[in-house]
């Protein structure tokens, strides 16, 4: 991507010629860039800004507090649910990205080799604009210990009905599952189109020596995906360690707090627990740091800037 | 007073659509000023929007837009709304929510309005307006309605085992064996095999029918789940209550009356937590429950599931020789952000006084916080042929105690339902109660 395509040296005059085009352009360029731009400092820069500058005061939901140095750090590193938090989330990433990067990798290779219909890639779509309420709602009545049909179903079979939601242990992986099933198939359109940029003639070559399907994914595939497969790994876990809205449908972080993920406990302190702003933005300053340096080390571990195309 | 997430969720989605498309309420329209009320319990609507009819024929310049959100969503829009500014002028306020409200500035305080206007704020029946006095005893709302708690029961299943009302309201309970009340709770239990819980041969891990339901509301209040029993202990919530600053969940009496309580479930007489995801309305009424707690205010609910019949039974007597429930009272609160103050008042003056609940009594949906307008409330319930008197038996022959009122009563409410749930769910015993009550104290303190 980044790959230096060398530009030759131009000759003076030009780069001069350029140069005095660019700044007649520039005031067109900066139009271009306006809504976007004040779209992002009003809602990403701004917030983000006063976001740190709150976890640094005792501000309530009400009134803007004064400044407390680090207080609200102090209390954060001697929160135990804030810690529990963390370990709930990390679990549920885990298993969430887990299992979602290599079904849709799967998935993104089926359609690939067997399919181009576009019928089938539409399908494998749907879930994913199903809205995550009405998906953690669905899933709630299906999987209901009493009237759920998943659980009827398992009961006709002769099997015994599951707490779903219900059981401390099962909660957490129920709850990625539902949105490995909404985010599949968006995952692996996202890789299929990586796939597409792979050159059909690699494979022609492959078969040629007499390369098997599983030893071409594992040479030709892969490797040419990996920038692709490294930027969405970025995307998705990001996404995935703000996990709030199927549990705030489905479970309120419970049962007993083993479902109450870091959004969800932010979104507790903050609007119904004490409306404590201060403590609440010191925990969204923290996630944040955190899902910085993931994104970093992922970046840095899987060389996403660069293709091996190149 | 909560209804379950589900019903919560699909009701809020239902009447954000509702909100959205209705816009004008019940009010008589007119040129005048219009203001907002939020409520909670959508069983009162029509009640509410009779009052508003009444109070715009006698204020025409005035008209009242009555919006309803479901428990669980209620508090957080009211707390959004105050954030953002577009708080409703007059709502539905409640005992453990207000103290935060008031600490925060968000409500009005009533007392010079009620001086001035000369309202006379002793009709209501009696304790219902002194815990809404805040700890700086200024008064943040006038009384509309009051509920207790009692044991909803499935009639053909009771007649099946043998009992009669009159043993229900005669049952004794103590924390050690259950007395009387756990030997009841046990016959209704009856297994897949048709075996019941006290009988030779029950299989606690096959259960058909459940004796007694469990709310699956952990609460500090217990109101919907333990409180019936506890309160007929010698124990109350708090050192002083209101506004006590140190809480009684420490004490050993209390904790065994607790684990006796989620005990149920491991004698099979109860389901264990998380085998139902809803109030025990849905439980009595989908037949594998034959009795469970809730509040008056679900009456109406109860007595419309179909092809059951419901009883009502009051909670039993306990070691104190006395049957005992939460006396709960609601509440009308002014925001302070409301730019209409004064007609925002005139409706919460209209909603307190014997006009407005006598409208709410005769649609026969909560008992209202005037005595001779719940009176009127009895005799309407009773027109429906719905005996009610379980609700009233604990003023006249019982205790009744307000459910525990602190400050930072959000925090508080946070760490006891973990700490009760953690008990239910079996990872912890009662006496780990003592360490959340230190938690608990600590935040008081602080």
């Amino acid at each position: 991507m980044s790959a230096e395509t060398s530009t030759r040296p131009a000759p003076p005059a030009r780069a001069a010629r350029r140069r005095s085009q660019e700044v007649r352009n520039l005031p067109a360029a900066l139009l271009f860039v306006l809504p976007a731009g004040v779209g992002f400092v009003v809602f990403f820069l701004w917030p983000t800004l006063r976001g740190i500058w709150l976890s640094f005061t005792d501000s309530t939901a009400f009134n803007t507090g004064g400044f407390v140095g680090l207080e609200n750090y102090q209390r954060m590193v001697a929160d135990p649910v804030f810690w529990n938090a963390f370990k709930v989330t990390i679990w549920y990433v885990l298993l969430n990205i887990g299992l979602q990067t290599v079904l849709a990798v799967v998935v993104a290779v089926l359609m690939h080799r067997l399919t181009q219909s576009m019928a089938i890639r539409g399908i494998i779509l749907t879930p994913y604009l199903v809205s995550n309420v009405v998906a953690a709602m669905l899933f709630l009545m299906l999987l209901d210990y009493q009237l759920g049909f998943v659980n009827e179903l398992a009961e006709t079979l002769g099997g015994d009905r599951i707490m779903f939601f219900g059981d401390q242990s099962l909660v957490i992986p129920t709850i990625a599952l539902v949105n490995v099933w909404r985010h599949l198939g968006y995952t692996a359109l996202l890789l299929f189109a990586g796939l597409q940029t792979i050159p059909e003639n690699l494979y022609e070559a492959g078969r040629v020596d007499g390369a098997s399907e599983v030893r071409m994914f594992r040479s030709i595939t892969m490797p040419l995906l990996r920038p692709y497969l490294g930027l969405v790994l970025i995307v998705t876990m990001i996404g995935s360690f703000q996990v709030f809205d199927t549990v705030s449908v489905a479970t309120q972080g419970g049962p007993a707090n083993a479902s109450n993920v870091i959004q969800y406990y932010i979104y507790q302190v903050a609007f119904s627990r004490g409306y404590d702003f201060g403590y609440a933005s010191a925990m969204s300053v923290a996630l944040l740091v955190v899902l910085a340096v993931i994104a970093v080390v992922q970046f840095r571990l899987t060389r996403a800037n660069q293709n091996d195309m190149a | 007073m909560r209804k379950s997430v589900h019903v919560a969720v699909a009701g809020s989605l239902v009447l954000a659509l509702g909100a959205c498309s209705s816009g004008g309420g019940s009010g008589s329209g007119g040129s005048g000023e219009e203001i907002s009320y939020w409520l909670w319990d959508s069983n009162q609507v029509p009640a509410y929007q009779a009052c508003a009819a009444a109070f715009s024929e006698e204020n025409p310049d005035v008209s009242v837009t009555i919006e309803q959100f479901a428990w669980d969503d209620y508090w957080t829009k009211l707390t959004a709304s105050f954030v953002g500014g577009s708080g409703p002028d007059v709502f539905v306020d409640h005992l453990s929510k207000y103290g935060e409200f008031a600490a925060q500035g968000q409500i009005v305080a009533l007392d010079e309005l009620v001086e001035k206007d000369s309202v006379d704020t002793t009709i209501y029946a009696e304790g219902l307006i002194d815990p809404w006095r805040y700890a700086d005893g200024s008064l943040y709302g006038l009384p509309k309605d009051w509920d207790t708690t009692a044991f909803f029961y499935n009639e053909a299943m009771v007649a099946d085992a043998g009992y009669t009302a009159d043993d229900l309201w005669s049952a004794d309970w103590n924390p050690e064996d259950g007395g009387t009340f756990e030997q009841i709770v046990a016959h209704l239990t009856v297994d897949a095999n048709g075996v019941r819980g006290d009988e030779a041969g029950f299989d606690k891990s096959n259960v058909a029918v459940y004796g007694l339901g469990i709310n699956p509301n952990f609460e500090e209040t217990g109101q919907m789940q333990w409180a019936n029993f506890t309160g007929s202990l010698d124990w109350d919530y708090l050192d002083e209550n209101p506004w006590g600053t140190r809480y009684n969940f420490d004490d050993p009496e209390f904790q065994k009356a607790v684990d006796w309580f989620y005990g149920l479930a491991d004698k099979g007489y109860a389901p264990a937590a998380g085998v139902f995801s809803e109030e025990t309305l849905t439980q009595v009424g989908s037949g594998k429950v034959a009795m469970g707690t809730n509040g008056s205010w679900a009456t109406g609910t109860f007595k419309a599931l179909e092809g059951i019949d419901v009883g009502i039974a009051p909670g039993p007597v306990g070691p104190t020789g006395d049957r005992a429930s939460v006396f709960n009272g609601v509440a009308d609160s002014i925001s302070a952000s409301s730019k209409k103050q004064d007609a925002a008042w005139e409706w919460v003056q209209f909603l307190g006084s014997s006009a407005c609940q006598d409208i709410v009594a005769e649609h026969a949906v909560v008992f209202p916080a005037i005595p001779e307008s719940a009176d009127k409330a009895l005799a309407a319930f009773e027109a429906k042929g719905w005996d009610v008197s379980a609700f009233f038996s604990y003023r006249e022959e019982g205790r009744t105690f307000l459910p525990p009122i602190t400050i930072r009563a959000g925090e508080v409410n946070a760490i006891a339902s973990v700490a009760f749930e953690d008990i239910a769910l079996g990872n912890k015993d009662a006496s780990s109660l003592t360490e959340a009550n230190e938690q608990i104290n600590a935040v008081l303190a602080d």
